[in-house]
């Protein structure tokens, strides 16, 4: 037979349920053990025709005897003989979207599943053309993320829909989210609107990172010379690294607020008297309360301003010992020549991408003080001109997105409410800045933040708790589960939510040798000649 | 249909089976090949699952006649009316037809006519017969004097010779028996293990 090997017939469907999903009897030309669970499988009904997703592989036999006294398979014949018919491999699929034969239907595309195809329809492995009805074709907002498991189709994600949602990219340390997360970048500044500013814990994003094989990988600056600024709390660090940076920022006191000490009361070791008498020191002395609070003073002139706040002794010792931590990062000083927010926000509206790296400051209290107080002051920004912007029907800001890491640090129950990025992750869209989250503790992201979020991508999760709060409030979670658990622990993710038509399980594109580089400039409309010709020496 | 081999000749004849005298003795067909009676415009196939060789006459037994002989041989030699006075008979169960050129794995509307001339399938018309299973329940399911496993397997080995690779035709009847015998085990296996090409 010269039929299409892309379209392989698998099986048929022999029970199920919309809720449950569908049984299908593996066919005896069909190995089970070619079969994994993640796989997209499409199934003929009489009248529509159903995509769906292999959730778990089973086997089955017609006479219970069978197991009781199991065959000679050692004989080659016998087992053959038996293999599809008196034992058979079962698969699990869940439909999740539907596509009419009517030429309207067609048109309208893909639909979600509201029945279930008829007894004994054909079910056949995804085709590529399968795969490009649901997922889309690349073209002007998709981008090419991947290829579905087992399959060598192109997996396209529409990047325009992506960022207009905040989305959470998830998975233990190790799966590879942090190359996920480059594609990602590359794609939202090839394909959308939007621009990043991408606040880079461990340096990686900006300028070259290591792989966990210890080679170089190419960051988006060296990419994309002329789309990236890459900003540095650490200067000295940026230069020893050869990095090209754009920007050396510097904070200063007066831009500290009360809000940023509450977020690192845990950080810090300040007690809840502590975080409570900053919001009275910066009443007290207004923008430069902590220039004031640290000031050394003699110990009447103390006791007179603890007296005349209400504050404890010990509860204003410890809070300057915190106080002193902050004052001791290099980049805080009190009074900077230059103002960060304004020279990103300039950036941004230009359209250059900002990368903001940390340098040697890797530890929690200066991520999370800079990342939440850059945040603050640029989301006020982007509210403030977004409601001019409806107001006055101007243009409105370029869309934003902000990356994050570590993000249960940013957006846990006990915190949420007091940064800047739960505000951006429940109000979404609506001043157009969305949030980019990545983190490895899906867990213990405050469950009202997780639900905001759009799309979501995960690598391996091995933790119970982590599974259950990704997979929160999706529709066929127990099933995603089974994939999920079952990812491989490098290179595969599971990707569902507001820009993926369905779940899907993917092995992201390469990303670290010269041909992939080429491939990602060679795209969209950033790259010049010159800079191509630079990458390949 | 010169070309084609005959064997015998049906002396007696029913809706599900029929019983054939060989024209020579001995010259019985193997078991659970098949055979095909009737003419052009209606043929019937069976297979076949028993047969004897006896005396002309039911009452009178053949008596041993080789005590001075050297050989068996030589007893047909000395006595050539031996021959004459013995005839094999062999019975085959109806498990198909055709139509003019529509073969159906089904019992005929008629039964064979008595004096039709049986022949032996050619390789062509076995591999025909072959394509389609729907023989093995008629065998599984006829009430023969012999057990069922045996005449199966030794059918489908016997249509196996026809076929370029007889191990993948077995394996397909296999499977369609695997089906047809989901609930009997034992007997299933009883028939895989004769017809295993191995053994």
């Amino acid at each position: 037979m010269t039929q299409d090997k892309s379209l392989q017939k698998l099986g048929i469907v022999v029970s199920g349920s919309l809720g449950k999903g569908v049984e299908v009897k593996l066919d005896s030309s069909t190995s089970i053990e070619d079969m994994a669970v993640g796989r997209f499988v499409t199934i003929e009904g009489t009248k529509r025709r159903f995509f769906g997703m292999i959730s778990e592989v089973s086997l089955g036999m017609t006479d219970q005897k069978l197991s009781l006294t199991p065959p000679d398979v050692a004989d080659p014949f016998i087992a053959e003989v038996l293999a599809g018919t008196s034992t058979f491999g079962t698969l699990h699929v869940t439909p999740t979207l539907v596509i009419g034969g009517d030429a309207d239907s067609l048109l309208e595309g893909p639909q979600p599943v509201k029945t279930v195809p008829s007894h004994f329809s054909v079910v056949n492995l995804a085709s590529e053309r399968d795969v490009e009805l649901v997922f889309g074709a690349e073209d002007a907002k998709r981008f090419f993320i991947g290829n579905p498991l087992d399959m060598e189709t192109k997996l396209c994600l529409d990047l325009e829909e992506f960022v207009k949602r905040s989305n959470g990219i998830f998975g233990k340390s190790g799966t590879g989210k942090t190359f996920l997360t480059r594609i990602l970048l590359i794609g939202m500044l090839q394909k959308s609107q939007a621009v990043n500013l991408v606040f880079d814990m461990h340096n990686e994003y900006g300028w070259e990172g290591i792989s966990e094989k210890g080679n170089k990988v190419k960051g988006l600056k060296q990419l994309f010379p002329s789309n990236v600024a890459v900003f540095t709390l650490d200067e000295e660090n940026s230069r020893h690294r050869k990095v090209i940076t754009d920007f050396a920022v510097k904070i200063g006191y007066d831009e500290i607020e009360p809000a940023d000490i509450s977020l690192l009361r845990q950080t810090l070791n300040l007690t809840e008297q502590a975080t409570e008498a900053v919001y009275r020191l910066r009443q007290r002395f207004g923008k430069g309360w902590l220039g004031q609070t640290l000031e050394p003073r003699e110990s009447e002139e103390t006791r007179a301003l603890l007296d005349e706040l209400d504050i404890h002794e010990s509860t204003f010792q410890n809070l300057r010992r915190g106080l002193s931590t902050i004052q001791r990062l290099p980049f805080i000083e009190p009074k900077p020549p230059t103002n960060a927010v304004k020279a990103i926000l300039e950036h941004l509206d230009r359209g250059t991408n900002v990368v903001l790296e940390f340098g040697r400051y890797r530890d929690i209290t200066a991520y999370i003080l800079v990342a939440n107080m850059l945040s603050r002051r640029i989301y006020a920004q982007y509210q403030q001109r977004m409601e001019q912007a409806m107001a006055e029907d101007t243009t409105k800001p370029t869309p934003l997105v902000i990356t994050i890491e570590e993000a249960h640090k940013f957006l846990n129950p006990e915190v949420a409410g007091q940064t800047i990025f739960s505000t951006i992750a429940r109000e979404m869209r609506k001043y157009n800045v969305t949030l980019l989250v990545i983190d490895q503790r899906p867990s213990g992201i405050d469950s009202e933040v997780m639900s905001q979020m759009g799309t979501k991508i995960t690598c391996l999760l091995d933790n119970e708790r982590d599974i259950d709060s990704v997979l929160a409030g999706v529709s066929g979670r127990n099933e995603l589960k089974s994939v999920l658990a079952k990812l491989a622990a490098k290179r595969q993710a599971l990707a569902f939510g507001h820009a993926v038509p369905m779940p899907v399980a993917f092995q992201p594109r390469e990303y670290g040798s010269a041909q992939s580089y080429r491939e990602f400039t060679g795209e969209g409309k950033a790259g010049t000649e010159k800079d191509l010709e630079k990458l390949w020496e | 249909m010169p070309e084609k081999e005959r064997v015998g000749e049906v002396i007696e004849a029913s809706t599900t089976a029929f019983t054939a005298q060989c024209y020579e003795l001995y010259e019985i067909p193997p078991l659970g090949s098949l055979v095909k009676t009737g003419d052009s415009s209606a043929q019937l196939y069976a297979i076949v699952y028993n047969a004897a060789t006896t005396s002309l006459e039911p009452g009178r037994r053949p008596i041993a006649r080789g005590k001075d002989e050297t050989s068996e041989e030589a007893i047909y030699s000395s006595s050539p009316q031996l021959t004459k006075l013995l005839r094999s008979e062999f019975g085959a169960v109806v498990v198909g037809h055709k139509e003019g050129d529509k073969l159906y794995h089904h019992l005929p509307p008629q039964p064979a006519r008595i004096h039709s001339f049986v022949y032996q399938c050619t390789p062509a018309e076995v591999m025909e017969f072959g394509q389609s299973f729907g023989f093995l329940n008629i065998l599984l399911n006829a009430n023969l004097p012999v057990p069922a496993e045996e005449l199966v397997s030794a059918s489908l080995r016997q249509m196996s010779r026809a076929h370029k690779d007889p191990r993948a035709f077995l394996v397909a009847a296999g499977k369609e028996l695997a089906i047809l015998l989901s609930g009997n085990l034992n007997q299933l296996n009883a028939i895989l293990g004769r017809l295993n090409p191995l053994s």
